[in-house]
This record gives C-alpha cells, structure tokens and sequence, in this order.
C-alpha cells in the first residue's frame, strides 16, 4: 500500500459527519452575520458612500464579508479538528493508524476547507438576496476562495497542534486574525487611506487575499492581482512546510 | 520460526528527563499470550506506545511481523491493534460509525459483514445505533476492543483490558482472547493482577521501573507465586539458628524476634508442622505467628534486591 485511500476517506467523513450534526450552526450563524453586516455596514454606511471604484458599496464589500467568514470558518475548523482528538484522547487512533502525515493532513485540512467552502458559498448567496452581484472572473474566484480556504485551514490545523488548552485555541485567531482582517481592506478600499496608513497596511498578508479576491468580482486591485496569487500561494507554501516539520518531528502529537 | 515481535534495544527517556524504559529486549512469538506485569508508572504503556506508533523510542528498534514499526510503519500498523488503557471515545457518534471508521482508517475497505461479526462476537449489535456516550463503561470498553479488532489485526495489545470491569465481562473478555488465540492472533496484554496472567498468558513479562526484569513461561512463575511465609514472634530473641532447624529454609528477622520460613504451599508437605513440633522440642517458645501468601508485589522485591543480573529474558521457547 503506498496510499492509505480508505483511511483518508474514512477520516474526512468523520470529519465532516461532526460537522453534519451540527450543520444547522454552521450555516445559520454566517447567513444571520451576514445579514446583519448588510443593515449595519451596506444600509447605515453604504447610504452615504453610494460608490468605491465605480462599485456600489453594498456591492463592494461582498467579497470582504465572504473571506471573513472564510477565515473564521477555515480556523475554526481546523484548529478543532485536530485539536478535539488531542483533547479527549481519541488521537490514539490516529496516531496509531497506518497513516502518513501527509495522509492526515489532506483529511483533517481536506474537510475543514470543504466544511469552510460551504460556508463561504453560503453567505455569498446570502449577499446576492441583498446585492446585485457580479462576478467578472468566475474560475478565479473559486480558484481562490478553494486556495485560501485550504491555507487557512492548514494554518488553523497548526494552531490546533500548538494548542494546550481551550483558550490558546482562542487566543490567535480572536487576537491576530479578526483584527487583520476588519484592518485588510474588507469594508473599505486600500485608496481610501492617509498614505501613511495606506504604507502600514501592506503589511497586512490578508489585504492580498481581500483585494484579489475582490478583483476576481469586480477587476478592481488595489496591489495587482498578481501579488495577490503570489501572497496567498507563498502563504499556502509556508504553512504547508511548517505542518510537514511538525509532523516529521512528532511536535506536539507524540511524546 | 521468526518472532512476530522482536524489540532491541529499546529505551524511552521522555521530556523532562524521566527514563520510563531502560534497555527493553524482547521476543515475542507468533500466536502467543504475552502479559506484562507490572506496577503502576513501570513503563508498560510506554513499551506498548512505542510499538503502536504512539511514543517514539529514543534509541532501538522494534519489528513487527517482519516490517520495522518506524521504517515501515505502515505495514507494520496494519497488522497490529491496540485497546488503550483509557476508555477515550467519541462520545457523539453511534457504534456501528465508529467502528466502521476504525476499519477504514487501517486501510481496509468496508466490510459489514465482518464488522456485524465484530459486533456480535462483543455483544453490541443490539446497541449498535446507540451514541458511545449512552453506554455504560464496560460497553465503552467492549467498544474500543470492536474498534481494535475491526481491521483484522494478527497482533493485538490489550493495555489493562480488565481494569474497571465486571466479573461477567472479565469472563467474556478472557474467552474472547482464547478464540483470538485459535485464530492466530498474537497478543499482548498488561495487567496487575496476577490471577489474570494466570488465566491467560503462555509467557509472563515482569517490568519494574522500566526494566524487563523477568520473562517466564507462565507456569514456573506460578510455581514461584505459590510460595507463602510463615513467620513466628518469638518469646525470647535467638542469636543464632540451632543447628537442629537447619532442614527448614529459616531466617531471622528484627534482632531475632522473629523467624520466618518460606514454603511451597502447593507442596505435599509444607514442612510446617514438623517444623512446630521441632520447636516446641527445642523449647522455643512463640506469642504469635501468621502466614502470608507472597504477592506479585513481593515477588517484585525478592527480584529487585536480588544481586544477578536479570534473567535472560526473552527467548521465545
Ligand atoms: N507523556 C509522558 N511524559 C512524561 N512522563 C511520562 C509520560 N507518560 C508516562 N510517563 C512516565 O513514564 C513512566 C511509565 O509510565 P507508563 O504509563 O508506561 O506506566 P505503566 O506501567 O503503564 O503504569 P500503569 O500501570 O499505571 O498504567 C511513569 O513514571 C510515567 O509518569
Ligand atoms: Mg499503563
């Protein structure tokens, strides 16, 4: 056997038969966070911003509400994922199962990227009862929300590996995420900017998710839609590596 | 024949410092019942995680049925189940997904019709639409055995299989390894309890503090667990042991105010009351006396203190 195809398959329906169980939160929450960000932000501020690039705010901010739920989603669910077996101690299983690290990976990562893609599909239909939405560039749009869905998922599996404890499993993606991301252009364009604020945020990773992801809608970029596929596959890479390290040296999983 | 387990060298020092194995060697024959015994914190779920792919070994090696359990883990694993020593299930989800989950992630394709003997064999298959978190504890435990044994494994280690269970499960449980055993299945279990190496095991392990300190075939440790102890207070302390007694196997204890005797209860003659009687001849008068069987703990003493090195262990016979 070179590839564990059942075992692989056999844990991704695990995974996604927990998230099964739970599907009615899954989806209501984001549809109904949804909803509200197009009353608060579209209606109450998008009245007097009428336009951003020729883009009807409401509009405009689609694409940042989907990678946001994206995010949450993808870290969620794989920091959970990984860190649940940790906590309760079904990891024996795992650990002791003819699986490669790869093959655990592509499981764990493969279902939280699906579960985070439902999500993410589901609150773009959400938008389209408020917005009229287009889409200029469907293939990449896709390509990217399934790319940023799996790297944020592996990014949340690391986190799940790293984590000790309930909060730990918190702490990063309240702390770091959920700031960079409301910071990463989601209601607003990068243009919009002092100069001096506009320099800070290129920094920011998610701004290139956000702003090509944005481009594969509207043809609007802020920083080129090339440095965006190249920030979101070097982001992918990064965490791909570092997921193989831990793996390769048991941290955090084997004593 | 090869062993079905052969481990070399195998010591395990784990972060922070702590050797919890010190130089394991050991071979394990095909279709055998191997118990360890052993205290708590001796290092015989360390020795079991390291086989399983749970702990890493810090230096040595382990083949499993003829594939090295790090090189060639995967074929390794596949052979082997384990029934860990903590009931860790998941809660939320049925019998019947669980275990056909476990078949699934050890590279098997589906098979219900093994998975319903399975379940039958342990006395689930009516409650195989229950969620795990409806079943009482010695359920949970017979679900984690169908879990281990979905795959179809050759090898199989029970880690405590008995702890927490009752009599009716103990009894299932046992009768369960010997049809494992006339299948073929290796097995390996750990135990405290001597009486359960007794029903059970062809080979005894004995780990103290990390150390394989004995390996036996089952029935000449009995032979050596069937020792008890006699001791007597004595009146008056003795300086030295009358030559008169020196048929006994005695000893002095507490500045002579005691006399012990260590004898083979299972034998025809024990030699105690010859032994009485020659004391009561000699006028050696006593306020008291009990007699004790020797536990497995005492065994563990007798061998710790002993000053020979530890018995070659490991020879599969
Ligand atoms: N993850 C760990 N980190 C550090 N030390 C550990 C770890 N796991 C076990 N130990 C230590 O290693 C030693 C052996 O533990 P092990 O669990 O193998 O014992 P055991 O023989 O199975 O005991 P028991 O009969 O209580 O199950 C103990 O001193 C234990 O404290
Ligand atoms: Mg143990």
């Amino acid at each position: 056997m070179t590839f564990n195809g059942w075992g692989v398959w056999a844990l991704y329906r695990f995974e996604m038969a927990r998230f099964g169980r739970t599907v009615f939160g899954s989806l209501v929450t984001p549809v109904i966070t949804t909803a509200l960000y197009f009353v608060v932000f579209g209606s109450a501020i998008g009245g007097r911003m009428e336009e951003v690039g020729g883009v009807p705010y409401g509009a405009f901010i689609v694409p940042g509400l989907v990678m946001l739920s994206v995010f949450t989603q993808s870290i969620f669910n794989g920091s959970f994922g990984i860190y649940f077996p940790k906590f309760t101690g079904t990891i024996y299983e795992i650990l002791s199962a003819p699986l490669s690290p790869l093959e655990t990976v592509t499981a764990y990562v493969g279902a939280a990227a699906t579960k985070s893609l439902i999500v993410g599909l589901m609150t773009l239909a959400t938008a389209t009862l408020f917005v009229p939405l287009q889409v200029q560039h469907p293939l990449a749009m896709i390509g990217f929300l399934v790319l940023i869905s799996v790297t944020f998922s592996l990014f949340g599996f690391i986190i799940g590996l790293v984590s000790n404890s309930f909060e730990q499993l918190q702490f990063i993606p309240m702390l770091v995420v959920t700031p960079l991301t409301f910071l990463g252009g989601a209601f607003y364009s990068i243009d919009m900017l002092p100069p001096a604020w506009r320099t800070v945020t290129l920094f920011n990773p998610v701004v290139y998710l956000i702003d090509g992801f944005r481009w594969a809608f509207y043809g609007l970029s802020d920083v080129g839609v090339g440095v965006s596929a190249g920030a979101m596959i070097a982001f992918f890479l990064i965490c791909l590596s570092i997921v193989g390290w831990m793996f390769k040296t048991g941290y955090r999983l084997k004593n | 024949m090869p062993p079905v387990i052969d481990i070399q060298g195998v010591t395990k020092t784990y972060k922070g410092g702590h050797q919890a194995l010190k130089t394991v060697d050991l071979q394990i024959g095909k279709g055998e019942i191997f118990a360890l015994l052993g205290p708590n914190g001796a290092g015989k779920t360390t020795l079991i995680s390291i086989i399983c792919g749970i702990v890493t070994p810090s230096t040595g090696t382990v083949i499993a049925d003829g594939h090295d359990i790090l090189k060639d883990y995967r074929q390794a694993r596949m052979k082997i189940g384990l029934v860990p020593q903590e009931l860790t299930t998941d809660a939320f989800e049925t019998v019947m997904a669980t275990v056909t989950f476990s078949r699934g992630l050890f590279g098997r394709p589906p098979n219900p019709g093994f998975v319903e003997k399975v379940l039958k064999d342990l006395s689930l298959w009516e409650k195989r639409n229950d969620k795990i978190m409806t079943l009482s504890g010695g359920m949970k435990r017979r679900v984690m055995i169908a879990k281990a044994l979905s795959h179809e494994p050759d090898i199989l280690f029970l880690d405590e299989p008995t702890a927490g269970v009752d009599v009716e499960l103990r009894r299932d449980m046992w009768e369960l390894v010997r049809q494992l055993r006339e299948r073929g299945v290796t097995i390996i279990l750990t135990t405290h309890y001597i009486e359960e190496a007794e029903e059970m095991a062809d080979r005894v392990g004995v780990i103290l503090k990390g150390e394989l300190i004995l390996v036996e075939e089952k029935t000449a440790l009995m032979t050596k667990l069937g020792k008890k102890t006699l001791t007597l207070n004595l009146q008056d302390p003795l300086t030295a042991l009358p030559p008169e007694l020196s048929d006994w196997d005695l000893t002095l204890k507490a500045d002579g105010h005691e006399l012990e005797y260590v004898f083979d209860s299972n034998a025809e003659r024990t030699g105690v009351p010859s032994l009485l009687r020659r004391l009561s001849d000699l006028g050696i008068a006593f306020k008291d006396l009990n007699t004790r069987q020797s536990s497995l703990e005492d065994i563990f003493v007798s061998l710790v203190h002993r000053d020979t090195p530890p018995a070659s262990a490991g020879a599969v016979q």
